[in-house]
């Protein structure tokens, strides 16, 4: 395979996900926005943060209005992260290297694409805006379902698999950051001081609200959801989840080449890490300098992979 | 009156025999069903994404080249006669390549004036005695025909560099059985699918000599923003083999090799979608970025092979056109089986005369020129454009060459006003390798614009798909 291939292949994956959690977080913060509120503004300005998009956004803009933020984070071709630029990278590296991805794949980063820049030329209501943020997520859920069904499983399906977990790992270790002083135990102390919409709210983002439940059946404990989101291997979208998919995608790779790389090491370490710790010890160390070195490693794995596979010789 | 494929000529309106069972099916469509299976087909190409680039467009938008879902028809005897004048043309083109590239006997014997080869720019003075694989420099050739009367057609020209059009002669049949699967059940028509396979084979059969494994075989495009690259990925897809841009290949000095995710690979074949002069900017144009430095000296080394190979476009300029007929008898020893179209060449005192008298019949082309820009079509043109061409004649005559203006037949299109006819040409495509392999069919273009002659997809033509029966 060429490195070019691997390199979109890779990015194609990381567009679509992030697209699909720009989505998730838009919701979050449309909902919350309905709910009343002191300082709408605030939520806003969070939510920019976990997508990696305050500076953009305050570079051109004075408020943190609803709609602005909105308009920001779906259509603005300036941001390079809004769902707009996602999806129009992503169908662009698909489009790039149609002679790796399957038909199906395709067929579904076209239509995401094609329905979507519809959306962009119309003014779309308030209201529609739920809808609109279900069809992205839908769109998204096709093209992970047509990846999964009809990918062989090789270097083709082992880079995107790379790419998607090593974005969704950035994702929720930034929700999770952003937020990280709702999580902290001295809040429970405190006395639940916080409005657990907080954490409602947290949940949601990653499409864990009600699943949580399942998992930890007594009463909101904030230092549980830290536990759900970083350590629980059940969890789909927790950071010990999606290392443990990296470690697969790169097992793959080892095999199909008959190659270790430093990749391996890398991801391997982070794994076993995520596997050993307990929220006590996160806590002891500092939870925000967990995340914060959490995502400063996983940006060093991507770009060990970059390097390793040749991705831009 | 033009000749109607399926109609014939005249006001009879018999049907022809290959279209009988073709005209039993239009008949049972009602105009709704018609306009249904034209969307659906539309909406089959649009979501492959078979999009093409428009040339002059603002931002380059992607648009579909329109599909007409009534297939043309040719019988088996029809396209028999028609696949022996091919292949000889086929074999006498890639001949005269040969012969000009060294000895050049058909030189020497005046049949052929030397200066339209040696001045010509297509013709590589890098190539004089270079030995190309089993002595082949065009193996992928289309040959543009059009059709006059029943057993009348004309080579209209001949595409030598990189024709073409194949990815939609593929599509075109998939979508019709898609669409139209009772059509296939009462006609036997020739299956193409068969010919990316028959690429592929043809561009191993012509890779280095002396190869332990499996020849490697990539397809070397300009990028996405090149109008045909929905072709060269479709084409890589279909043989199985990479899509490569210039920066994905690097010249060793053992070769020209692969940038993988697994180090450097070596390349045998390079099926080039690439002009002469862009492929190497060490050998050719020093400011091409979609070439590969290093890639003509491996060439010439016999180390990689280039298909189809640099200085191929010297057959397919239309100056040595006009004289093809005479190629055909040096290299055959036979008359040429496939006419040409009678042409004035305005380099020559008497045509040029002729020409400038009677431009309001005939349709007078730029030898260097194509897609279909920079022509005259004189019965269509108003008196200023003719005026206007006339001076450019008449500045540079040796640039031009003029036509008859040819009754295209025509076949039945599906149009705003319902089943009506419009003019069609033929595309069949050659692959010329360890063997010679034609597909039957090809692409069949048609201008969509009522009474308009020209076909070409950068002018608003379209495509339909080409049946050729079996016995």
């Amino acid at each position: 395979m060429l490195g070019r291939t691997a390199n979109d292949l890779f990015w194609m994956a990381r567009y679509m996900e992030r697209a699909e959690n720009m989505a998730r977080l838009l919701e979050v913060g449309h909902r919350l926005s309905l709910l009343p509120h002191e300082d709408g503004g605030q939520e806003w300005r969070s939510t920019l943060q976990s997508a990696g998009c305050e500076a953009g956004y305050i570079a051109s803009h004075d408020t943190f209005e609803t709609r602005a933020v909105v308009d920001y984070l779906l259509f603005d071709k300036s941001n390079p992260s809004s769902v707009y630029c996602c999806l129009s990278t992503a169908r662009r590296n698909g489009r790039a290297q149609r002679t790796a991805i399957t038909r199906e794949m395709w067929e579904s980063l076209n239509g995401a694409w094609i329905e979507f820049s519809r959306s962009a030329t119309e003014n779309v209501s308030s209201d529609a805006l739920p809808a609109l943020f279900d069809r992205i997520r839908d769109r998204s859920a096709l093209f992970r379902g047509a990846l999964l069904n009809t990918i062989l499983r090789n270097d083709t399906f082992y880079f995107t698999q790379l790419g998607t977990f090593v974005e969704r790992a950035d994702n929720t270790a930034r929700i999770l950051d952003v937020k990280y002083y709702v999580l902290l135990p001295q809040n429970e102390l405190v006395g639940g001081g916080l409005d657990s919409a907080q954490w409602a709210a947290m949940l949601r983002s990653v499409s864990a609200h009600r699943s949580f439940r399942w998992v930890y059946r007594d009463a909101f404990k904030p230092w549980h959801i830290a536990d759900f989101l970083i350590l629980n291997p059940q969890m789909p979208r927790s950071l010990h989840s999606c290392y443990a998919e990296i470690m697969q995608a790169l097992s793959g790779l080892s095999r199909s080449y008959g190659l270790e790389t430093s990749c391996q090491a890398l991801a391997g370490t982070m794994l076993s890490r995520l596997k050993m710790l307990d929220m006590p010890g996160i806590f002891q160390a500092g939870l925000h300098e967990f995340l914060r070195d959490f995502i400063s490693d996983n940006s060093r794995l991507a770009y060990e992979i970059a390097a390793a596979y040749h991705f831009n010789d | 009156m033009a000749f109607d494929e399926m109609h014939g000529r005249g006001r009879s309106r018999r049907c022809r025999t290959p279209y009988r069972a073709m005209a039993t099916w239009l008949d049972g469509q009602t105009s709704e069903q018609l306009t249904a299976r034209r969307q659906q087909a539309e909406a089959l190409f649009h979501r492959t994404g078979i999009t093409f680039a428009v040339y002059g467009a603002e931002e380059a938008e992607e648009r579909l080249i329109p599909f007409d879902i009534i297939p043309r028809v040719l019988s088996a005897a029809e396209w028999r006669r028609l696949a022996a004048g091919i292949e000889q043309r086929v074999r006498a083109l890639n001949a005269f390549m040969y012969d000009i590239y060294h000895r050049q006997e058909i030189l020497r014997a005046g049949r052929v004036p030397a200066d339209i080869v040696i001045q010509n720019a297509a013709f590589l003075p890098e190539m004089l005695n270079v030995d190309p694989p089993r002595g082949i420099y065009s193996h992928i050739i289309g040959v543009d025909l059009v059709r006059t009367a029943e057993n009348e057609f004309f080579v209209l020209e001949d595409n030598t560099r990189t024709p073409s059009g194949v990815s939609y002669m593929l599509e075109n049949r998939e979508t019709m059985m898609h669409m139209a699967p009772d059509l296939f059940s009462r006609n036997r028509v020739a299956p193409v699918e068969q010919y990316p396979e028959e690429l592929r084979a043809t561009l191993e059969s012509v890779a280095p000599a002396g190869l332990d494994r499996d020849p490697v075989i990539v397809v070397l495009t300009p990028g996405e923003h090149n109008s045909a690259y929905f072709e060269h990925s479709f084409l890589a897809d279909r043989m199985g083999v990479e899509l490569v841009e210039a920066h994905d290949l690097v010249s060793t000095e053992t070769g020209v090799m692969m940038k993988t995710t697994q180090g450097l690979r070596r390349v045998d074949v390079v099926y080039r979608r690439i002009d002469d002069s862009f492929l190497d900017p060490l050998a050719f144009r020093p400011d091409s970025v979609i070439g590969v430095p290093g890639l003509f000296e491996h060439y010439r080394a016999g180390r990689v092979t280039i298909v189809n190979a640099p200085g191929s476009g010297i057959a397919d300029d239309k100056s040595i056109y006009t004289y093809v007929p005479e190629i055909i008898e040096f290299y055959t020893g036979r008359p040429s089986i496939l006419k040409n179209v009678l042409t004035w060449r305005c380099r020559r005192p008497d045509d040029l005369a002729y020409v400038l008298e009677h431009l309001p019949e005939l349709v007078v082309k730029e030898v260097h020129g194509s897609g279909g820009y920079g022509m005259l079509i004189g019965p269509t043109s108003s008196r200023t454009q003719i005026e206007a061409f006339r001076a450019k004649i008449v500045a540079d005559p040796a640039r031009y060459i003029a036509q008859p203006t040819l009754e295209l037949s025509t076949c039945p299109t599906v149009t705003d006003e319902g089943v009506a006819p419009r003019h069609v040409d033929l595309r069949p495509f050659v692959l010329l390798g360890d063997r010679m392999r034609l597909t039957p069919g090809g692409l069949t273009r048609v201008a969509l614009k009522k009474g308009s002659l020209v076909v070409n997809s950068s002018q608003g033509g379209g495509t339909k798909d080409t049946w050729v029966l079996e016995d």
